[in-house]
């Protein structure tokens, strides 16, 4: 199946209620429209609580999208809370090509990820401290919008301007302001060590 | 307008653009953001002359619309499951009295076990309440289906009901070309109620009938139900010269012309199932499907036509008659009386099981093949249901199977009961 689907790409986001998980990927699938992708965003429609494991999936693609099934084999993940990493299987049906972008201060050696490394692609495996960016930018470590810009340079299937518009649509004001200061961060931030790994 | 947001978000807009008079709802998971954000665009002032009404239960928000629709209004309403359920008995009076109320169905299963999740079981256990059932495939169809219900409702004096999947649309961010308010007045005139309850000239509707003319009474329920076979076309029709695009309708095939095996299901499914058709197409499988838009009235002369000339017939549904098997399945046998082919009943997604494209191939290989028991479960789990059932056969009390299997699938722990 995959492929006749050339230009799918599958993103599986994980997070814990009220870090905006579900959020993240409507702010994906706006930005991809935007951008003339067509986009599907959805909730993995679980009993949302604050601090539960939640996940959410967003396919882009550049023609109409018919399936309604959930994300099994992820292109990219992102992973806005690396606590679950002890909780949740975050790599389920995650390929030896897939993107990885953790939010997360340290580094994959200290977060005891060092397979991950050897199995897939380490270029496209990053940790960044998203939250710790929010927090600069927003005053709240909600590693939201930092993510996105984050996976814009990661994966280079969105411009970052694309994301900030659609940050800037669903936040008004200072809020908007501050998420797409975070995203513009973090997409620099990633972009350079990209970058740094490609000449490396 | 074309826009990527949620389906709830454009179906909210999209209802307030048919400029409901009186919307009544009771919020319940996953119809809750259709009726905040109407009740949101009617707070900001997009939607004059409309009186959104907080009730206490849904038995109450139908009644209200009973009582709405009777005086002339247009009405409005949205509910799921167990809400569904509370409703049933206004229900029968809505659509006994003629009454062209809407009402969204945000599909999902109804308890116990108790269950937030998708499939049809509530709007399948309403089918028989005399309400029109249409059942869309994509958030755009549901948008679509909203304008043409309100059309269909008045026509006819009959209430309306559109069935989304709950979450797996309500809550899936999309592009959807939403109908401009414009040209939705223009489609969509205002109410021009064919009876009305007014002090100044009293009359009463809803006589009790005896035995004299009760089936009468009854019989032209099922004639406008009948009749309902020819309009749900024609607005179509109407929709599709004045918006565009094809939506709604009674059925609807996909590469189902030389098909051999023809897979029939309703709703949101079908776009996996028609990117499985795709693969196996590929392969030179000569399979197709077909979509039932219109479950009630259901239309037999058109399934038969559409179904008549394959091999097999494969009626995958979200739901199940506890007891028998197949709802969607045994109205399909109905309209194909007397033709020789073979037939399989699916049950899929119940509870808001996913349906994945590789559980289809496997379930479409083995209907091809003629390895399919003629009522199937996918995906099921029969080891669990295997032990369940020996733990009953020795002398285990019903009532804990609910947490015996969550145990089983060591989702929750405990004892067993």
């Amino acid at each position: 199946m995959e492929g006749a689907k050339p230009n799918r790409f599958e993103v599986r986001i994980h997070g814990r209620g009220g870090q905006g998980v579900v959020t993240a990927a409507e702010l994906l699938s706006v930005a991809a429209f935007e951008e003339g992708h067509h986009a599907q965003a959805f909730p993995s429609f679980g009993s949302e609580r604050t601090g539960a494991p939640v996940v959410s999936f967003c396919r882009l693609d550049a023609v109409p999208i018919r399936t309604r099934e959930p994300v099994a084999e992820p292109d990219a993940l992102i992973v806005q809370d690396p606590t679950l990493l002890h909780q949740v299987d975050l790599f389920s049906g995650f390929g030896p090509d897939g993107y990885l972008l953790l939010n997360s201060g340290r580094s994959f050696e200290e977060l005891g990820l060092e397979d991950l490394l050897q199995r897939h692609r380490p270029e496209r495996l990053l940790a960044v401290p998203a939250g710790e960016i929010a927090r600069r930018n927003l005053g709240r470590p909600l590693p939201n919008a930092a993510l996105l810009g984050g996976f814009a340079a990661l994966t280079g299937r969105l411009r970052l301007e694309s994301v900030q518009d659609a940050i800037r649509k669903r936040f008004s004001g200072r809020a908007g302001e501050g998420n797409a200061a975070a995203a513009a961060e973090c997409f620099e931030l990633v972009s350079e060590r990209v970058g740094g790994m490609a000449r490396a | 307008m074309l826009r990527q947001t949620e389906g709830s978000a454009a179906v909210a807009e999209t209802v307030v653009s048919c400029r409901p008079e009186v919307v009544c709802a009771y919020p319940i998971s996953p119809q809750t953001h259709i009726v905040e954000g109407i009740s949101d665009l009617v707070r900001a002032g997009e939607l004059e002359h409309c009186e959104y009404m907080m009730v206490e239960s849904e038995f109450a928000a139908m009644s209200v619309c009973i009582g709405a629709s009777a005086a002339g209004a247009r009405t409005y309403t949205a509910t799921a499951s167990q809400g569904l359920l509370y409703m049933a008995e206004a229900l029968f009076n809505a659509s006994g009295l003629g009454l062209p109320i809407v009402m969204t169905v945000a599909n999902r299963a109804i308890g116990a076990p108790i269950n937030i999740w998708n499939d049809h079981s509530d709007s399948m256990s309403q089918r028989d309440s005399g309400w029109i059932q249409l059942y869309a495939e994509t958030n755009q169809e549901a948008v679509d289906l909203h304008v043409q219900a309100f059309k269909l409702a008045e026509q006819l004096s009959l209430p309306v009901m559109v069935c989304m999947d709950g979450f797996i649309l309500t809550h899936a961010y999309e592009r959807i070309d939403i109908p401009e308010r414009d040209a939705v007045h223009s489609f969509l005139p205002p109410f021009e109620p064919n009876q009305v309850l007014d002090p100044a000239d009293p009359m009463t509707i809803g006589a009790m009938v005896g035995p004299e003319a009760y089936t009468e009474v009854k019989y032209l329920a099922h004639a406008k139900q009948m009749q309902a076979l020819d309009t749900i076309p024609a607005v179509a029709e109407e929709f599709e010269a004045a918006f565009g695009r094809p939506s709604g309708g009674l059925l609807r095939g996909y590469r189902i012309e030389d098909a051999e095996t023809v897979v029939v299901a309703l709703g949101s499914v079908l776009g996996t199932i028609e990117d499985t058709i795709d693969e196996m197409r590929e392969e030179g499988v000569r399979i197709g499907a077909m979509a039932i838009k219109s479950f009630r009235p259901f239309p037999l002369g058109e399934v038969r036509e559409a179904l008549a000339g394959a091999e097999r017939v494969l009626v995958l549904e979200k739901a199940l008659a506890v007891g028998v098997g197949g709802i969607v399945s045994a109205n399909v046998r109905i309209a194909l009386s007397g033709i020789q082919q073979q037939g399989y009943t699916v049950i899929a997604g119940l509870g808001g099981r996913p349906i994945t494209g590789a559980s289809l191939r496997q379930l479409f290989d083995d209907a091809i093949a003629d390895r399919l028991p003629p009522l199937t479960f996918l995906d099921m789990d029969w080891a669990r249901v295997e032990s369940e059932l020996k733990r009953l056969a020795e002398g285990g009390r019903s009532g804990a199977h609910a947490e015996n299997i969550l145990r089983e699938a060591g989702i929750v722990a405990g004892r067993s009961h």
